[in-house]
């Protein structure tokens, strides 16, 4: 094999160097360098990319606190959000904060455990076959487009939920888009979490059961604390995913930013206010439209904090195995 | 490369019949795109006359957008929009903003509406609701926190209220009906631009009321139901009905719903057959969605304006109050 | 690895101890039983969660193919949407849905690959690398309708750099080339938007790819005298291209599931045409299952699950093709 690539690559230099390419050295050199730098460039756009989102967020919320009406403190520590009715304005955070909380606790609620539980499974318990089975259909599962999850909060959750465990069920509920959101972030959770147990080396294992332990022993008592640190990604990736998610919310939790954490209660979302003002389609003036932005610098901070989190997460809590 | 040759040259000549076929012109059909943006109550109108517009001339492209009534007239006076849809006359300040950026408009009524108030089929208490009424629901000063604050004899359960956004016309309509010039709406409602999402909400709680055009009740018939609201007038509480609504004993919330067409758009060749399609069949596109047809006289006037090209709004008078009053008196 | 250690027999038992089954049934008979109970305690949690998940995933996905399938049919992929249910179709979404994707997938791949080139090939590590790594991993974490707001400012709009209301503009409208600045909400603006979308996925899946071709290769061409680029040119990159494409699949696959960005960017609620060139109107597949959604009747709810079937099933082929390269790969290699 290593004689084959030797000589490929042989002829494949030979040709490069016969076909349309630059002669001299020089001529190579400047090319090498012309790329070198359009490479470059392209990864300066990620940069690039970041500077322009805190760029644009972080002029518009200026200019959002820069008008009369709308106070710093009233906007971080207020708990009215009424930017559009009632006889004064109101421009605090919090019930938006609340509600999107109260979506994302009753998603990890539901999430959390039973992805950790059916990666266990799948990763400790189940049979090659079945594990082969099912980790494709995951990966498939963690594909699907997040409005099928809210049609489902509408046509099959909700109504479930005012049939059959409460009237105060409306239209719009906490508990129906929260669990929505929580089935959404299932496979995620669980995919990582089993990518995360299965890199522990098989050697803590037989450690284990030689040791006398029960696959319960094994499972929860030696691999996942070995694993923990992926597991804990996995669940501030899913935490994250679920604080940003936009459609499920738009279609099911509501319209009405409240404090309150029932879960019968319609709330809404900093997701959903965005999509509430942007959907009015508002050109850039307005305290309303500014306000969208200010809400949008809270949620990037919010998922950026804890994607940093979770890097630290990652890399402090992390075991290295020979 | 001389089979490469041949080989081109070969598709081409069979391509160049298909593309005649494709050419054969339609002398009305005259391409273009139009765009429509407005009112949500507008809304199932303008989709059917732009429906029905793009079959009969599918090289148009015939875009609806639901921004609102507001948010329409904001795009429509920067000149994006080629038709605004209303569910109100356009205010003095839209008329200043359209001026600013030299966009002369034509006014069209198109249709006539009946705005209504909803509660859930499992409310049995509220047989009829008085302006009054709706004042103490609605205000923000005043906003009555359960049903039985409104009326005594009607249940102790808090009262959930759906309502459309700052940007809808129906939202600046019904506030100016019944609050008055002054008053402000209360904080606490579910709040969306889509009269959809209205409907969905009253339709699955129990205490809830709600407000919209006509057309999303009788489409909606089964899952909400329409409260009668007493005449200011008459003092008789009247169900809005297509003939309630049609010979105005259905009051105060009878309101026509109106285009308004871009004069410089106009001279697109799409946009004059769009309005001059939407005026034709305004009368049965609107009947069909289920709002109320305008009498003939009406559409037959809308129709020489727009024909003169008379730019302005009539319900503006040169004071610079709005004029009120039937639709037919006020639209000359 | 050496036999497990033959422990000292337990008073109870005299026979020498082999296996760990052997060893636990050989402890002390009371913890013995409630470390057994516990044991099989949580095989059941583990069975009953996992099949839990497995339910719940089946009813979404019986439901969907219940309200949905029998609105499906050649109509509904060749018929525009329309106020009548059974007149309705997913042409305007679908074709708008190909050409947003076909924008992003070609503008994502090369400055995706290129970053990943970049980084895997030709930086040498340092702090601004460090840093550039960190931040496509903070990227991958941003929601997506941040990138909507993002993509308005900065395609839409232009940044306001030319006004709209004096734009732009070059070409025929009606004609295939046809470019207007600012780009306002066509196909460009929301495909530029959805590969901002897609692009830390582009770049982490082609980093992997090119860590994945062996040393040996490169080795093998620099050592003949091929330049740097000559040999990821000529080298690397087609021993990487299989899963470089499989990345590119995964992220269309992404790309077309994103409704959030496009709610955003501002398209039609009703549109009656497939897009012409860059700068035409466009609705895309989720957009018209979420308006679909919202609308009150059972009619438009049947329809929705229609669209979502056609979603689901161009996602299907989309990870089925995946799986096929992956296949090919591995039996080349």
């Amino acid at each position: 094999m290593t004689a084959a690539t030797v000589t490929s690559a042989a002829r494949a230099a030979a040709a490069a160097s016969r076909r349309g390419t630059p002669r001299s050295a020089a001529a190579r050199d400047r090319r090498e360098r012309a790329v070198r730098g359009a490479l470059f460039g392209s990864a300066l756009l990620s940069v690039a990319t970041t500077a322009t989102i805190i760029g644009v967020l972080a002029s518009e919320t200026v200019r959002f606190f820069g008008m009369p009406g709308v106070s710093v403190t009233d906007f971080l520590f207020g708990t009215t959000w009424a930017p559009l009715l009632g006889a004064d304005k109101h421009f605090g955070i919090w019930p938006l904060l609340c509600g999107t909380f109260l979506i994302t606790a009753i998603a990890a609620a539901f999430a959390l455990p039973v992805g950790l539980v059916a990666a266990i499974y799948l990763s400790e318990y189940a049979r090659p076959r079945v594990r082969a089975a099912v980790k494709p259909a995951l990966e498939v599962l963690a594909g699907i487009p997040t409005v099928v999850y809210g049609y489902f909060a509408l046509t099959v959750i909700t109504p479930f939920l005012h049939d059959h465990v409460s009237e105060r069920f409306g239209t719009f509920n906490a508990l129906g888009a929260g669990l929505a959101v929580g089935i959404m972030i299932l496979p995620i959770v669980a995919s990582l979490s089993e990518d995360a147990l299965r890199a522990v080396p098989r050697s803590l294992r037989d450690a284990a059961y030689a040791l006398g332990g029960t696959r319960f022993d094994v499972s929860v008592r030696v691999v996942v604390p070995a694993a923990l640190s992926g597991i804990m990604a996995s669940w501030l990736l899913a935490i994250t995913r679920a604080i940003g998610e936009t459609m499920i919310v738009a279609l099911a939790a509501g319209g009405m930013a409240a404090m309150t954490l029932s879960p019968t209660a319609e709330v809404q979302t900093m997701t959903a206010y965005m999509v509430q003002i942007f959907l009015g389609d508002a050109p850039a003036t307005g305290v309303e439209y500014r306000s969208s932005y200010a809400v949008a610098t809270v949620l990037f901070v919010v998922t950026l904090g804890l994607t940093l989190v979770g890097n630290l997460v990652l890399r402090r809590f992390r075991e290295e195995y020979d | 490369m001389k089979t490469a040759r041949i080989a081109l040259a070969a598709l081409v000549a069979l391509a160049a019949p298909l593309a005649l076929l494709g050419a054969r012109a339609s002398a009305p059909d005259a391409g273009g795109t139009v765009r429509v943006d407005g009112s949500s109550t507008v809304f199932p109108f303008a989709e059917a006359v732009a429906e029905e517009f793009s079959k009969k001339n599918p090289k148009t492209k015939v875009t609806v957008g639901q921004s609102g009534t507001g948010g329409g007239f904001k795009r429509f006076g920067a000149g994006e929009t080629d038709f605004s849809s209303a569910s109100r006359p356009i205010k003095a300040g839209e008329v200043e903003a359209c001026k600013a950026k030299s966009v002369e408009f034509v006014e069209l009524p198109v249709a006539f509406d009946g705005l209504t108030i909803v509660v859930n089929p499992a409310n049995d208490w509220a047989k009829q609701v008085t302006v009054d009424q709706l004042r103490a629901i609605f205000l923000s000063s005043s906003a009555a926190k359960r049903w039985k604050d409104v009326d005594p004899s009607w249940p102790d359960e808090p009262i959930k209220v759906y309502s459309p956004g700052t940007d809808s016309g129906t939202f600046d309509y019904f506030k100016e009906v019944v609050l008055g010039k002054d008053g402000t709406m209360r904080a606490d409602m579910s709040v969306s631009e889509e009269d959809n999402v209205l409907v969905r909400g009253v339709a699955g709680e129990r205490n809830a009321i709600g407000f919209f055009g006509f057309a999303y009740f009788t489409e909606n018939a089964k899952k909400v139901r329409a409260v009668p609201v007493v005449n200011p007038k008459t003092g008789a509480a009247v169900a809005p009905t297509h003939a309630s609504i049609e010979d105005g004993t259905y009051a105060p919330f009878g309101r026509p719903l109106f285009v308004y067409a871009n004069k410089a758009s106009l001279a697109k060749p799409g946009c004059q057959a769009f309005a001059d399609f939407m005026l034709e069949h305004a009368g049965e596109l609107a009947e069909e969605v289920g709002y109320v047809k305008l009498p003939q006289a009406v559409y037959d006037r809308a129709k020489a304006n727009l024909k003169a090209q008379r730019t302005g709004t009539q319900l503006i008078g040169p004071d610079g109050k709005e004029r009120h009053g039937p639709i037919a008196e006020t639209y000359r | 690895m050496a036999p497990p250690p033959t422990v000292p027999a337990p008073a109870a038992g005299p026979a020498p101890v082999r296996s760990p089954a052997q060893l636990v049934a050989a402890a002390a008979p009371s913890s013995q039983g409630a470390r057994r109970a516990v044991d099989r305690g949580f095989l059941v949690l583990c069975l009953a969660l996992t099949a839990l998940a497995v339910v719940i995933l089946s009813v979404l996905l019986v439901t969907v193919w219940r309200d949905g399938h029998e609105r499906l049919g050649a109509e509904f992929l060749t018929n525009y949407a329309s106020r009548k249910p059974a007149e309705a179709g997913v042409k305007a979404a679908l074709w708008g849905s190909v050409w947003v994707c076909a924008i992003c997938a070609l503008t994502a791949l090369p400055i995706g690959v290129g970053t990943a080139l970049w980084l895997e090939e030709f930086a040498r590590p340092s702090r601004l690398t460090s840093f550039i790594k960190l931040n496509i991993s903070n990227l991958a974490g941003v929601p997506s309708i941040v990138y909507g707001i993002l993509g308005l400012t900065a395609f839409a709009r232009l940044f306001g750099s030319v006004s709209a209301d004096t734009p732009i503009a070059l070409g025929d409208p009606e004609g295939f080339l046809y470019l207007k600045l600012p780009f306002g909400n066509g196909v460009l603006a929301g495909g530029l938007t959805l590969m901002l979308v897609v692009l830390p996925i582009v770049i982490v899946s082609s980093q992997e790819a090119l860590r994945a071709v062996p040393r040996s290769l490169r080795a093998g061409a620099l050592a003949l005298g091929a330049t740097q680029w000559q040999t990821t040119w000529s080298i690397t990159l087609p021993a990487a291209l299989p899963m470089v494409m499989t990345g590119a699949i995964l992220a269309v696959s992404r790309a077309i599931g994103e409704a959030a960005p496009i709610l955003v960017l501002g398209v039609p609620l009703f549109i009656r045409s497939v897009p012409q060139n860059l700068m035409s109107d466009f609705t895309v597949l989720p957009l018209q299952i979420y308006n679909w959604a919202n609308r009150p009747g059972e009619a438009f709810h049947e329809l929705a699950a229609a669209a979502i079937i056609v979603l689901l099933a161009v996602l299907l082929t989309f990870n089925a093709v995946a799986v096929v390269i992956r296949q090919r790969l591995r039996t080349t290699s």
